[in-house]
């Protein structure tokens, strides 16, 4: 994938804001979902990786906020707004949210990736955000890279090489 | 509550003899299945956040071979035994007796991805069976899962349990390696992530006493 320009690295529940040329990847997400919200007006995007899709799953009262889907959402559309983003022209792309194992089990928390899925899509409503293009669920695992300057958003899985949504 | 941002030395070593225990009874079975001496290394026991998990094995984007299984029961948990795709198919092939079995690329041959499933089923199953045997702690594996993907896609299923509680996990790492002279050596890495509530179950059960 882009070895030109300046990547900047999105870890496990974190956010990262890219300008014009930047570029902004996370690597192997599996159940977790990456979430790209954008200007292309601005060339200003911003993306989080999100583990789990409700912050009423902790179990404490101190959390990461970037770790859950609704809190990471809040926190990424206000610090877009900062950036001098327009509500208006915000759009969305979104990756991930695999099955990665087949077995049944008593534990909810394995089949975590379609309940992410789910509540991203039902948050990016109440946002009033569009959703341009998504590449969820399926069994493997999705490294994803996302060009603020084209709003292209690159995806790269083991099966399938490279592909653009 | 044990909190594992501060275990004590003493805790840590119980964590370290549950690694030992486990994996020397799975290094044992690994002897038996391929004919040869196993060795094993001394366990570490990690505090790392999730983004150094990934790092543990080459960072988030390496391709890794890996038998995953949940352990319910009293002490719940996530295990792991992983290889990479080059020590998986050295591991098939000796364990087949046929070169010709890859894992350089999908689609993954059948009988090579069953034999591996076998052998980490084995293997994970024998380091389980004398962790709750040692601790007369009842755990109960599931059906263990083979995958080949990416190691943040895969190692990310073990944290989520642990996730709701906290932004760092408990890796007892432990490796074996088969020694036979005449081959390259195949290592493999058994990861135990147990769950938060586990670590008082565990300590409780061997006499250790939560403060």
């Amino acid at each position: 994938m882009n070895e030109r320009n300046h990547v900047l690295k999105v870890g496990i529940a974190d956010l990262k804001i890219a300008k014009s040329t930047e570029v902004l990847r996370t690597s192997g997400l599996g159940s977790c979902v990456g979430i790209v919200i954008y200007d292309l007006s601005m060339k200003l995007a911003g993306m989080v990786h999100v583990m789990l899709p409700d912050s009423t799953l902790s179990k404490r009262e101190s959390f990461n906020a970037l770790k859950y889907a609704d809190t990471a959402i809040a926190i990424l559309y206000n610090s877009l707004l900062d950036n001098g983003a327009r509500k208006c022209f915000l759009k969305a792309k979104i990756a991930g949210g695999a099955q990665m194992f087949s077995f049944s089990s008593n534990s909810d928390m394995l089949s975590i990736g379609n309940r992410n899925v789910e509540a991203v899509l039902s948050l990016l409503k109440q946002y009033k955000i569009p959703l341009i293009s998504s590449d969820v669920g399926g069994n493997s695992g999705r490294t994803i890279e996302f060009y603020p300057e084209s709003g292209i958003l690159k995806i790269k899985t083991v099966n399938l090489g490279v592909f653009e949504i | 509550m044990t909190n594992i941002h501060h275990l004590t030395s003493y805790q840590l070593d119980i964590l370290k003899e549950i690694g030992n225990i486990g994996s020397g009874n799975a290094a044992t079975a690994l002897s038996k299945l391929l004919d040869c001496r196993v060795d094993m290394k001394v366990p570490a026991v990690r505090l790392l956040s999730f983004d150094d998990t990934m790092e543990m094995v080459g960072g988030p984007d390496e391709i890794i071979v890996s038998v995953f299984l949940r352990i319910q029961g009293e002490a719940p948990g996530s295990m792991f035994f992983v290889l990479s795709p080059y020590q998986a198919e050295l591991f098939v092939q000796q364990i087949t007796g046929n070169s010709d079995l890859s894992f350089k690329g999908p689609p993954y041959d059948e009988i090579a991805l069953s034999a591996l499933h076998e052998i980490g089923n084995i293997l994970s199953g024998s380091y389980l069976s004398a962790l709750s045997d040692f601790t007369s702690i009842n755990m109960q594996p599931s059906v263990p899962d083979l995958h080949i993907d990416m190691a943040g896609a895969i190692l990310t299923q073990g944290l989520m349990e642990i996730s709701r509680e906290s932004d760092f996990a408990i890796i007892i790492d432990t490796t074996i390696n088969d020694q036979d002279s005449d081959n390259e050596t195949i290592e493999g890495h058994f990861f135990l992530l147990p769950d938060p509530e586990s670590f008082e179950k565990i300590f409780t059960a061997l006499g250790l006493d939560d403060q």
